[in-house]
């Protein structure tokens, strides 16, 4: 009974459970912690974002009947054929060697499915992806691995990548244990050994070069393709004035809850701005220069469904893109695989050791049986359903804000929930008429 | 030889012309005037043509080259010959940075000084240069022979995979995971054809070989320091 009370044990906030982990395994091994996938901190995102929908003010469209168009153009600034897509929601970069050849085919032909574009990525092109894709971005990467002049003008579009949300200003890596002999083949290089990606491309610097560069890539596609640049969510204002000033038809902005195949922990949480923060300086940027819907603006990272798909339109996006979601609609993280992904020390959902090959799902290896576990028909059908359910979806949203397109969504149709939200993406704080940073009254 | 007068017509009525070319065209040589350094000269060929620019080149001269033979009398700018898959391109005069950069193949001959970056990442290409290269020449370079009959600028074949280096001057210093390595009869042998094919006189014995350690292939904490 004279027991002295004890306080209940504590944990502290800064050194949590993960931190400590991280701690012990960074002793252990002596090499920083790499994985794949995007920010998986909490982050101010479209979630705190609502629509206002109608009112007596606003006259809504009838669900079911009246027509909401989602189709999107993209090139009209130069290009001779410029790509029309039926929905805003395109495949991101995802490169053959980081995905199966299966997954890469299951890309190509859920997109087409849905009548929308897949992209290459850092490896070059394979038959399989060009063939099952209607619609298909060639990345023009800084390592050029698989770069040739033959798939250059087999694409439909090239988007020159300076960066990408999970890693602003970081190369690649993709490690040796996912060197096939067919990868290797495709990127001149030894079979089994780590494979960088350059951080900078090897024969431009700058805007100015960039430009010359943009002009080189017209001339010898004979100025048909449409020219994408791709920047990670860093100085979002900055670099798509510059893209734009370079000569881009259209500029991509990838926030930092966009995934890479493989990067350093650090890297992944702590450079690179929130998609959330990107977007509304890219649309100025291109508004001050009189060129919003002129050159349009594809936004990625954490695009989930069709409400986060309107909010990105009504900031004033013309597409947004996908990469990780469309892994899971293809059947990554799925629950059926959970005994493998124990026995890989994970579970379903928190898998993001992509880079080791090992993926039950058999998307992000290039081992034979992992691989062959996806029918491409099949994960291509899965994905082709949950895209026309984002676009099912933000056409109810737009709808119910009255608008006869997608993009006539707008700022205006927005609140915020948190003062965080409401100053990123500059709409007011819901219940008042605040938007920080830029005075009014609350 | 049909005279192509670049300031009247322009890159694009260039490149288009040169690109629409059939595989039996009989317009096999071409002579572009008054190139006075425009940029994207000649880049995108796919026939066997010959194409002389009749003085200095801007950006990128003979990109992404097929099969063509490219002449430039006089300087490049940066980029001549990126991304060439095949075919000759041949500077006369000097190249400035990444000359070469990321070819896959074919022969860069560049007989006067190249600039810094010469042959980055170069997959295949053969490079000749008659005089000296700059600082981080063949960076990442991963295949194909990198010739140099003058000196070498610092940190030469930083970060190399396979590509083979030949400097016969002064090599500044080495990049990272980029050593000295024995001449063997094999290496002399494509040398000589090298030199040979770029028709520039210099002995083969005369010559240094450098190359990958390659141990930084695979991760390895231990190596760390030396990123």
């Amino acid at each position: 009974m004279d027991k002295t009370p004890q306080t209940t044990p504590r944990k502290s906030a800064t050194f949590d459970d993960y931190t400590l982990s991280e701690i012990r395994r960074a002793a252990s091994t002596g090499i920083y912690d790499i994985r794949g996938g995007g920010a998986k901190r909490k982050l101010p995102h479209l979630d705190d974002l609502l629509f206002l929908g109608a009112s007596i003010s606003r006259y809504p469209m009838e669900g079911y009947r009246e027509k909401c168009g989602t189709n999107v153009i993209i090139g009209t600034r130069f290009a001779k054929k410029p790509i029309e897509l039926k929905i805003p929601i395109t495949i991101a970069g995802m490169s053959f060697g980081s995905l199966s050849a299966q997954a890469k085919e299951a890309l190509g032909r859920g997109a087409s499915l849905a009548g929308t574009s897949t992209t290459t990525g850092d490896g070059g092109m394979t038959p399989e992806e060009r063939g099952q894709s209607k619609t298909l971005v060639y990345q023009y990467l800084p390592s050029r691995y698989g770069m040739n002049p033959e798939d250059l003008r087999k694409a439909d579009a090239i988007e020159v990548v300076v960066g990408q949300g999970a890693k602003p200003g970081g190369g690649g890596m993709l490690l040796g244990q996912k060197i096939s002999d067919r990868v290797a083949a495709m990127r001149c290089l030894p079979k089994g050994i780590d494979q960088r990606s350059a951080c900078r491309h090897p024969d431009w610097t700058g805007p100015d070069d960039l430009e010359i560069k943009i002009m080189e890539l017209r001339e010898i596609t004979n100025w048909e393709k449409p020219i994408y640049v791709k920047v990670g969510g860093a100085r979002p204002y900055y670099d798509t004035a510059l893209a734009v000033k370079a000569g881009a038809d259209c500029v991509v902005v990838d926030g930092m809850q966009g995934g890479t195949a493989a990067t350093q922990e650090v890297f992944i949480e702590h450079v690179g701005q929130p998609t959330l923060a990107c977007i509304r300086p890219a649309v100025q940027a291109l508004q001050d220069l009189g060129m919003h819907r002129k050159v349009q603006l594809i936004v990625s990272g954490g695009i989930r469904n069709g409400a986060d798909v309107a909010k990105a339109l009504a900031l004033g996006a013309d597409a947004v893109s996908i990469g990780t979601a469309a892994l899971v609609a293809l059947g990554d993280q799925d629950p059926h695989w959970e005994a493998e992904y124990q026995k890989l020390g994970t579970t379903a959902g928190s898998y993001d050791d992509w880079h080791e090959g090992k993926d039950p799902a058999g998307i992000t290896t290039q081992n034979p049986e992992l691989a062959a576990r996806l029918d491409p028909v099949l994960a291509g059908r899965r994905l082709s359903n949950y895209l026309k359910v984002m676009t099912l979806e933000a056409q109810t949203i737009a709808r119910a804000c009255g608008k006869t397109h997608v993009h006539n969504l707008e700022p205006e149709d927005l609140v915020a929930l948190t003062v965080e939200a409401a100053a990123m993406a500059g709409v007011p704080l819901a219940g008042t008429n605040w938007i920080p940073g830029r005075g009014g009254n609350y | 030889m049909i005279e192509f007068d670049l300031e009247k017509e322009g890159v694009r009525g260039l490149n288009s012309r040169l690109q629409a070319l059939a595989p039996d065209t009989n317009e096999r040589k071409w002579s572009v005037l008054n190139p006075m350094g425009a940029h994207a000269i000649a880049v995108g060929l796919t026939q066997p043509i010959t194409v002389e620019v009749q003085g200095h080149a801007g950006f990128y001269c003979g990109g992404m080259n097929q099969h063509a033979e490219v002449i430039v009398n006089g300087h490049a700018g940066p980029g001549v010959a990126e991304n060439m898959m095949s075919g000759i391109v041949r500077v006369k005069g000097n190249a400035s940075q990444s000359a070469g950069a990321t070819g896959n193949g074919g022969l860069l001959i560049i007989e006067g000084d190249a600039s810094s970056r010469c042959g980055i990442s170069m997959k295949g290409i053969d490079i000749v240069v008659g005089g000296s290269v700059g600082h981080m020449s063949a960076f990442m370079a991963q295949r194909g022979n990198l010739v140099v009959c003058g000196d070498a600028g610092e940190a030469l074949g930083d970060s190399i995979y396979e590509a083979r280096l030949y400097v016969r001057g002064k090599v500044q210093d080495l990049g990272t995971d980029c050593i000295e390595k024995e001449v063997k009869p094999e290496h002399l042998e494509d040398l000589a054809r090298l030199l040979e094919r770029a028709q520039i006189k210099a002995d083969p014995k005369s010559f240094r070989r450098y190359g990958s350690a390659r141990k930084l292939y695979n991760f390895n904490v231990d190596h760390a320091d030396a990123y």
